[in-house]
């Protein structure tokens, strides 16, 4: 017989042989106080805390529980009166000899032990030896006791610095005291392990979760720190795991897998400084990279977004930022611009300010590069709103100040003169590199890198590198932001589709459930399944006191435990139950249902039951794992948890998901690059598309366009994709023709088409909607453009370039101006591809004649990306000249007997320069068209400059939040040929998603109204942020539609009759869990 | 154990907290509190929604009037609300709220609405410890179930 059955405080307790009354007596949360044990380590019976008194016929004796074995019918008391007497006494004794030490104050306080009688000393080791044993358990045995009688003490052999010592540290993490100084044991300097995800910011374990959103979010070991794995010793973890999920044998692993295509998105690397660099970076404490400052103000970062100086842990109140650290260079081979960290820096001084308002942030650029879609206003709030300082200059050193560790910064204001200002602490915004795995991987799948070692693209298919099949998506391109990745990546997606499509499901077998039970008549039979996770929940919640409390509960008819609820077993108990019991609800209080309760749902499925007549207690993510110092609160807390859920759960009723047929077509609104690019990836997918195109010819903008940056030939382009989609076969193209009404919602659209000559079908029906309508160039009105023949805009120029029309190898002098219609009080917006345009067509001027002087009046360049080698510096070196002028000092032009003049003030020389140019050229911006029109038949968002708003700037960058609408080209926002492209084939894998499913199902926490008790207010329409919600004028009342509804309950909370309401989250579940919690 | 201990000796007044916490950002950051096994007081009971935007004032007012010592919201950052702008719809609530609570009698301060990530769980134990100690302080709500008639 292994079991035995002891008796603790009076209560019987089965337990097996082998065990000690201490560990019987932690599974069954008595507690028991001990400084000395650990569950892996040999007990050792030191401290003498865990005493328990046995009791014997007549008498009893006091003993270490930790050293006492279970044998049957032993009884013992843990807190009697002589076992309190003699654990005061130890306490009394312990705090003599160690009165600093918090825990044994502690101890003291709780046991009413105000000041010992005894002499006080000043150690701080209570010679409980954990430390010994651990040492011995890690291998090297490198400390133990010396000494006799009141000279023992721990120290490594002869007390001099031990030579088999491993600095593990594995003695000074047990220690309950601060009695272990590394220093003073081991011959080596202790290091500690250094967190990557925080930039080694802050410590870590060995066995450590990366970081909080890793996925998997699994712990690893980091087998180069692991004693076991090094050494063979410890093994702590394996035998403390309770699930077993500890395997010391996992090895990286070949696989191999049959795929169509790749996808390479490696991501990118920060720039690394190099040793000895100018700023001090590594030798000034305070002077940190932007990633590292970017994990200090992050709220899971390693000061909790304080902001905290890492010389002294003070509050910085004045910081400086350093642009173009790794960028723009040529000096560290970094000659492209990383795009990103304009905005980034930005984003860090405005959140210092948010998070410490009298911090003092200054920057420190060369051009301000917010060229993306309202970055501009981002820009100018930092300043006029947080009152972030840019200073206009790069910035070659950082001095420090020994004494104070403040950083100095010297540089030249916009008078020339020379400056100094101390900082507390200096940010360097580094560069984004290619990151150092893809030089092998470019050899494995043998792809071209440029010469900037990014991976080479087609600059008009810009995801597909020089091996066929082989997709790259991401900053392993070119640096770039979230939205143009994100935008990338789902491109790339559509190109590896385009490869498959015809095989496309043919791999899935769909599961079948049982028919379902109807409960609807019956009352409610709820099942209540509590989890101990291991120990997870079972160590600090009392799973047992909770079961018997739900079987308490009104209609619950079952209650039971198991050891992990979800695993297979479990589940099939769980089935057998609902079976048994005839249930018809059923709770489980385990983890959370974040990750769980689709499972459980399944389970339920299989069953026979309605998913959602299940309700999850969360008893671990939120309750034992964060209150496991204080069990009994922590068992109260899951006993009210349980009575909430078992009371929402008699409310629950069972929930239908709706199928509703998709049309497998698609619209695309707009027969630009855009439009053209989209039909035809939608198409190259396999489905059917109508193309609408106002103008009677395809092409829009691109028609205008005849230079490439580098050499590509935009009207090649043009012809090829009309070409394509012209001969189409599942394209279908509509010029002339113009949207007239769109009804319907995803999946099902119907669109009214009008043309004037051309016949088209009265009625289109779609399951999806591509706006890619484009924008219009601005028409200028400044700079007296329509008073002289020799002032042009870009777009006119470029023209009589790509035609080398005669008159401009005469030309001696041209001017152009930058930011003609952009980023002024009527367009705050940035045009993003107008200094690209006249650096390239500046070049290709030059490269024409060769002696003309060209001038180019700027206010940023903003020639991101690759952009700034191939246009800027290579400008640069042309002798192109560069004249920057401000916002408020816009330059002026004069008409005298058809001569111009323009002034402009000079910054560098601060003089005013009069420049006589035979040609004038005005860098136009992009506006957009009339968009008001389309937005209101189809009830999506513009942004403030009249650009269509997209549902998420970063995650879902050609989504609109109305289901089944995506975005593409100027539509959205100013930007280039290649940057269109992506998104029009973004929007074609965004489009398959839908068009790809035979049925859209609706979610099941979504709205319904009771249309009896509707009144008609129309507050929900509003409330409404999907247009779910319609009036139907007949009935006077209104109507969710179920596929729109996403499910956020904002109409029920407005509702003032309570008809509309939210599946599984009814204003009658949730206030009866509000009536559960405070009963 | 120890700090149990202490608490019911001092036999303080424990506070009962009802939280509401949206399904995408604070229930995540209170579940990733968990995952990182940050400790904070187990005062508040849990209540999921899908949206800090579908916290009708009555659940609020409900759990006052039936012996809540507080009640705190949870919801997305402004700008990352999952469905778009619910946050801001809650956050309008919360003014109008505030007036009601001052008829009733019952301290403004008994209603809080945080903003708390996904990635935020140090946070969500933070502002659960910080609330705590203030109703704490506040004191037991004055309004009773019991009617002394």
């Amino acid at each position: 017989m292994n079991t035995v059955t002891i008796e603790i405080n009076g209560s019987k307790y089965e337990t097996e042989k082998g065990k000690t009354v201490l560990e019987v007596a932690n599974e069954n949360n008595i507690e028991i106080p001990t400084l000395c044990y650990h569950k892996a380590l040999n007990p050792y019976g030191a401290c003498r805390l865990c005493v328990v008194e046995i009791l014997k016929d007549g008498w009893s004796e006091l003993t270490t529980s930790c050293t006492l074995p279970v044998n049957d019918g032993l009884r013992v008391q843990t807190d009697s009166e002589k076992v309190v007497k003699s654990r005061k006494m130890t306490i009394e004794l312990l705090l003599a000899r160690c009165p600093e030490e918090e825990v044994l104050l502690e101890l003291a306080e709780e046991y009413g032990i105000e000041k010992p009688r005894f002499k006080k000393k000043d150690d701080n080791c209570i010679l409980c030896g954990l430390c010994v044993r651990m040492c011995e358990r890690m291998g090297p045995k490198a400390i133990s006791f010396i000494n006799r009688g009141s000279d023992r003490k721990v120290k490594p052999p002869f007390e001099e610095h031990s030579e088999v010592c491993q600095t593990c540290g594995a003695c000074a993490f047990i220690c309950p005291t601060s009695a272990i100084n590394l220093e003073e044991i081991t011959k080596n300097k202790p290091i500690p392990i250094l967190d990557e995800f925080d930039m080694g910011l802050r410590k870590r374990s060995v066995m450590h979760i990366s970081y909080p959103q890793a996925v998997p979010n699994w712990p690893v070991i980091d087998s180069e720190h692991c004693i076991h794995l090094q050494t063979d010793q410890c093994g702590i973890c394996k035998d403390s795991c309770e699930a077993d999920a500890i395997d010391y044998d996992q090895k990286e692993q070949e696989l191999e897998i049959d795929v169509g295509s790749v996808i390479l998105s490696p991501g990118f690397e920060e720039y690394t400084l190099p040793k000895g660099d100018s700023y001090g970076y590594r030798v000034y404490p305070n002077v940190l990279t932007s990633i590292e400052f970017e994990r200090i103000l992050s709220a899971s970062g390693p000061y909790q977004g304080h902001i905290k100086r890492i010389s002294d842990g003070k509050s910085p109140k004045k910081i400086a930022w350093l642009q173009c650290v790794g960028s723009r260079d040529e000096s560290c081979d970094r000659k492209y611009c990383s795009s990103v960290c304009c905005m980034y820096a930005t984003k860090e001084a405005v959140i210092a300010k948010e998070h410490q308002p009298d911090v003092e942030s200054h920057i420190y650029f060369m051009d301000m590069r917010s060229f993306g879609k309202d970055f501009d206003k981002y820009f100018a709030r930092a300043q006029d709103e947080y009152g972030v300082v840019y200073r206009r200059c790069r910035i070659p050193r950082v001095e420090q100040d020994r004494t104070t560790k403040n950083l100095i910064i010297r540089y030249v204001d916009e008078d020339g003169s020379l400056k100094k200002e101390t900082y507390d602490m200096v940010v360097l915004s580094v560069g984004l590199q290619p990151c150092k795995a893809l030089g092998n991987l470019s050899k494995i799948l043998d792809v071209n890198l440029n010469e900037y070692g990014f991976v080479e693209t087609d600059p008009f298919s810009p995801v597909n590198t020089s091996q066929k099949g082989i997709y790259a998506s991401g900053t392993v391109t070119e640096p770039k932001d979230i939205p143009e990745s994100v935008t990338q990546a789902s491109a790339a997606a559509a190109e590896a589709a385009k490869n498959i499509f015809e095989v496309r499901g043919t791999e899935i077998t769909e599961k079948v459930y049982p028919k379902e039970k109807q409960v609807s008549a019956e009352f409610p039979r709820i099942g209540v399944f509590v989890c101990h996770c291991g120990i997870n929940i079972a160590g600090v919640v009392d799973v047992k006191q909770v079961v018997e409390y739900a079987k308490t509960l009104p209609y619950v008819v079952h209650a039971d435990d198991s050891i992990f609820t979800c695993s297979q077993d479990s589940q099939e108990m769980i089935k057998e139950k609902i079976q048994e019991f005839n249930l018809n609800r059923v709770v489980i209080a385990s983890c959370t249902p974040r990750t769980h309760e689709p499972l459980f749902q399944d389970t339920l499925r299989e069953a026979g039951l309605n998913p959602h007549l299940f309700e999850m207690a969360n008893i671990r993510d939120q309750n034992s794992w964060v209150h496991k110092n204080v069990p009994r609160s922590a068992t109260q807390k899951a006993i009210d948890a349980v009575r909430m859920a078992v009371s929402k759960s008699t409310d629950l009723y069972p929930v239908h998901h709706l199928k509703i047929p998709v049309v497998h077509n698609a619209l695309v609104i707009g027969g630009g690059i855009s439009g053209m690019q989209s039909a035809l990836s939608i198409a190259d997918q396999g489905y059917e598309v109508f193309l609408v195109e106002r103008e009677p010819v395809l092409g829009g903008h691109l028609r205008d366009i005849y230079l490439g940056v580098n050499g590509e030939q935009p009207q090649e382009l043009l012809k090829e994709t009309v070409e394509k989609v012209n001969g189409h076969s599942r394209i279908q193209v509509f010029t002339g023709t113009t949207v007239e009404a769109v009804s319907g919602y995803v999946g099902n659209f119907k669109t009214k088409l009008t043309s004037e000559d051309k016949k088209v079908p009265a009625e289109i029906e779609h399951g999806i909607i591509v706006v890619a309508s484009g924008g219009l160039p601005y028409e200028p009105v400044e700079y007296q453009y329509a008073k002289s023949d020799e002032i042009v805009t870009q777009t006119e120029f470029e023209k009589d370039l790509f035609d080398g029309k005669s008159y401009l190898k005469k030309l001696q002098e041209v001017v152009m101006i930058q930011c003609v219609g952009s980023r002024n009080d009527e367009h705050p917006y940035c045009s993003r591809v107008c200094c690209s345009q006249a650096l390239k067509n500046a070049l290709r001027f030059k490269e024409i004649n060769p002696d003309a002087t060209v001038y180019i009046l700027y206010r940023d360049i903003r020639t991101y990306g690759f952009r700034e080698d191939v246009l800027y510096q290579k400008a640069r070196k042309k002798g192109i000249l560069f004249v920057r002028y401000d916002e408020n000092e816009e330059p002026e032009v004069n008409i005298d007997k058809g001569n111009i003049t323009v002034k402009t003030f000079e910054r560098v020389l601060r003089r005013p320069l009069h420049l006589h140019p035979d040609k004038l050229v005005l860098s136009t911006g992009i506006i957009p068209a009339d968009n008001m029109v389309l937005a209101k038949q189809l009830k999506i968002p513009l942004n403030a400059d009249n650009f269509y708003a997209e549902a998420h700037v970063k995650l879902r960058p050609v989504d609109f939040s109305a289901d089944g609408i995506f975005l593409c080209g100027l539509a959205h926002s100013p930007r280039f040929i290649e940057e269109s492209i992506l998104q029009a084939k973004a929007t074609s894998a965004r489009a398959a998603t839908i068009l790809s499913k035979e049925y859209l199902e609706t979610k099941g926490n979504i709205a319904y109204v009771t249309s009896r008790n509707c009144a008609g207010c129309k507050l929900c329409i509003e409330a409404c942020p999907y247009d779910a919600i319609t009036f139907d004028e007949e009935k006077k009342i209104v109507e969710v539609n179920e596929i729109l509804c996403q499910g956020c309950g904002a109409c029920s909370a407005v509702c003032p009759s309570g008809v509309s309401q939210q599946n599984t989250f009814t204003k009658r579940q949730i206030l009866s869990m509000v009536d559960a919690c405070l009963e | 154990m120890v700090e149990e201990k202490k608490e019911s000796k001092k036999n303080e007044f424990e506070p009962k907290i009802v939280g509401f916490l949206c399904n995408w950002c604070s229930y995540a950051g209170a579940d990733l509190a968990g995952t990182s096994r940050i400790q904070y007081p187990p005062n508040v009971r849990i209540i999921r929604v899908m949206c800090s935007g579908s916290v009708d004032s009555v659940y609020i007012l409900r759990a006052l009037l039936e012996g809540a010592d507080g009640v705190f919201v949870g919801g997305c950052h402004p700008g990352d609300c999952h469905y778009l702008d619910g946050n801001y719809k809650a956050r309008r609530r919360m003014v109008l709220l505030r007036d009601i609570l001052d008829t009733l009698g019952l301290e403004q301060e008994r209603v809080w609405i945080r903003w708390i990530s996904a990635s935020e769980g140090q946070q969500f134990a933070e502002t659960m410890r910080e609330m705590t100690e203030a109703i704490r302080k506040l004191g037991p709500t004055p309004i009773t179930k019991q009617w002394n008639i």
